[in-house]
């Protein structure tokens, strides 16, 4: 080796495996925990309706309806008389269990689907995305208020229904990612490394993969919370007299010029779920780009 | 050359991408018409035990090509490849993939972004016994320290390093096979300068202590002369020379070659280089020129070079070139490089 090799080597002998790079730790993410103080909140509100709710929220009691707020009844009560506030507080379980289920079927279907499409192409490639392309041709809240409606109301088909229209997403979104993913050398050398194309698809892609989706994930939730809401307030999602913010708003709509806060209460805590999932989505793309990753 | 002296042989491999829609091309006028790309042309090559030969061109010459077929990521279109004498299966097993490995250009593109370095290393260990279970870890470690890592490197993931660590945990990750070849794929060329000797040393360390043989792509023959034991110079898909490195630089007998030692930027008491200047781009793989290829840009060329494409003919004992000039070209007078070596 010539002479300012050898300099350089022996500069480079002091080297160390240092970190070159300290990570932020996840508490110091601003969106993520805004996100998991609203969600955590409202998932807390759902899960102690029976105790914080100060009335049965399907109980009628029609000498006492359509009343203002007061401290027996905080938000009034509706036009059977039964008590806002505790119908928001039991509607918490419906809607966050509906929007956070509904989301894992097309999330699991539609990951594998796009994954396999990506990595293998060819013609599964070209079927998978032709089909793809006919479900995103139709808007997603027509196709879920056909589909509820072809399937009868209820909550089975709502999942059914989001299931079979959003798992496009996931696919398209994975698949691209994979397409990506596969051409990365570190792709080619774990192939070299003798390892089979199962192994190479979920051991090496797929981590690196599925944050995307998983954050599409989250605005997902927000997409069906919205749809569960929509489909309550045209009648057609979850049957009354269970507790729902969507019907909810239907029954308070009548009455808005004389008791505003039937309607806008619980579309405000629609607006407010949202924004903890949508920040909640925000923080995680954050925490799970590799380049953060700890 | 005895063939028991080779690793790997490379016997008229060729390889040509068929770009363009081949159903657009069944209807259209001309079926003849130019969408099959040539990257490598009847390529014969061998790789002998215990060496680092280098392979040098420009960009579009092929060479990433060739290191491709090698590895078996990329199948030759024609040809064979012998590997210690015996054909190579076109779909190799999980054991034959393993005696050859790959180290990648790009440092940040090899190495899994989710995967700890302890991770990568154990997996292949695993998956191929390398070592028993209770041994992976204390093998990780001699991994790391082979290519000067420290053990703490194990439960860090890549983004934690810089380039040129990062190319050290490629190589232990190749090395964690135990291959036999090593194809080192311009290992260097993303690197830092200051980084890159240190590395280039690594694989010169390599080859001595664990009798590797390295086939190191690069597109600069200033980066290999004193790493390899022989240099192949590349041209849009062919070999247009090999010889020893010495013999190479010294007396270099092909004009490309010349062009390309005289293209090394340097300085001397006399001042800058100022020898043949490489002029125009290489002609497009679509569209090879008649005889031989490297006629239009060639400073030698006479009629006769328009018409033969010469074949790769020895000119001395270990010095093979594709020139029909070869023994006319005038003697070489290029200033030594690394004067301050002495």
């Amino acid at each position: 080796m010539s002479t300012p090799t050898a300099i350089l080597a022996g500069f480079q002998a002091k080297r160390r495996a240092t970190r070159s790079r300290t990570l932020k730790p996840w508490y110091k993410n601003g969106s993520l925990v805004a996100g998991m103080i609203i969600v955590g909140a409202l998932v807390l509100m759902a899960i102690l309706a029976p105790i914080i709710a100060p009335y049965d929220p399907i109980q009628q009691n029609l000498t006492n309806t359509l009343q203002a707020p007061s401290t027996s009844h905080l938000l009034g009560t509706d036009k059977y008389g039964r008590d806002v506030l505790s119908r928001l507080i039991w509607g918490a379980r419906v809607n966050l269990r509906i929007g956070f289920l509904a989301v894992l079927i097309p999330f699991v279907f539609g990951s594998i689907l796009g994954g396999l499409a990506g990595y293998f192409g060819g013609w599964l490639d070209a079927i998978v995305m032709r089909v793809v392309d006919v479900f995103f041709a139709f808007p997603f809240y027509v196709m879920v208020i056909v589909l509820v409606f072809i399937l009868g109301s209820g909550e089975a088909s709502i999942y059914l229904a989001i299931a079979a229209v959003s798992w496009v997403s996931y696919a398209k979104i994975v698949r691209g990612e994979v397409i990506v993913a596969k051409k990365q050398d570190y792709v080619v050398g774990a192939r070299l490394g003798g390892m089979s194309h199962g192994r190479v698809l979920v051991r090496h892609i797929g981590p690196n993969v599925l944050s995307q989706a998983i954050i599409y994930g989250m605005s997902d939730i927000v997409m069906d919370i919205m749809a569960v809401v929509t489909l309550g307030y045209l009648g057609l999602g979850i049957a009354p007299p269970t507790a729902e913010w969507g019907s909810m708003i239907l029954d308070g709509q009548e009455f808005i010029t004389t008791l505003w806060q039937q309607a806008t209460i619980p579309g405000l805590i629609v607006v407010v779920t949202s924004l903890g999932v949508s920040f909640l989505g925000d923080g995680l793309s954050d925490l799970l780009s590799p380049d953060r990753r700890k | 050359m005895s063939p028991d002296t080779s690793i790997l042989r490379v016997s008229n491999v060729t390889k040509t991408y068929h770009l363009g829609n081949a159903l657009l091309e069944k209807f259209s006028k001309n079926p003849e018409s130019n969408s099959a790309l040539t990257a490598l042309d009847g390529i014969d090559l061998q790789l002998r035990k215990g060496e680092i030969l280098a392979l040098v061109g420009e960009s579009g010459s092929g060479k990433s090509t060739l290191a491709k077929i090698l590895v078996g990521s990329v199948a030759a279109s024609t040809g064979e490849i012998q590997y210690q004498g015996s054909p190579m299966p076109a779909r190799r097993g999980k054991d034959v993939t393993r005696r050859i490995q790959m180290v990648f250009q790009d440092p940040y593109s090899s190495l899994n972004p989710r995967m700890s370095v302890g991770a990568v290393l154990s997996e292949l260990l695993l998956l191929h016994k390398i070592v028993p279970r209770r041994e992976v870890r204390a093998e990780s470690i001699r991994l790391l320290n082979r290519v000067g890592m420290e053990e703490d490197a194990l439960d860090a993931y890549p983004s934690q390093f810089s380039g040129g660590q990062r190319q050290r945990i490629a190589i232990a990750r190749a090395l964690a096979v135990r291959p036999d070849v090593l194809i080192a794929d311009e290992p260097v060329s993303a690197l830092d300068v200051s980084v890159q000797a240190t590395i280039l040393e690594l694989f010169t360390t390599l080859r001595d202590e664990l009798g590797l043989s390295i086939l190191f792509v690069a597109h600069n023959l200033a980066v290999v002369q004193h790493l390899s034991q022989r240099v192949a110079v590349m041209y849009l898909g062919r070999i247009v020379e090999v010889a020893d490195t010495a013999e190479i630089f010294s007396n270099p007998r092909h004009p490309y070659t010349r062009a390309l030692i005289e293209s090394i930027p340097r300085m001397t008491a006399e001042g800058a280089n100022d020898g043949i200047v490489l002029e125009g781009e290489p002609p497009s793989p679509f569209n090879i020129p008649a005889g031989c290829r490297f006629n239009p840009r060639c400073s030698f060329a006479q009629v006769a070079c328009t018409l033969t494409d010469p074949a790769l003919m020895p000119v001395g004992p270990t010095h093979e070139s594709a020139c029909i000039r070869a023994d006319e070209l005038p003697i070489f007078s290029s200033i030594p490089i690394h004067q301050e070596e002495l």
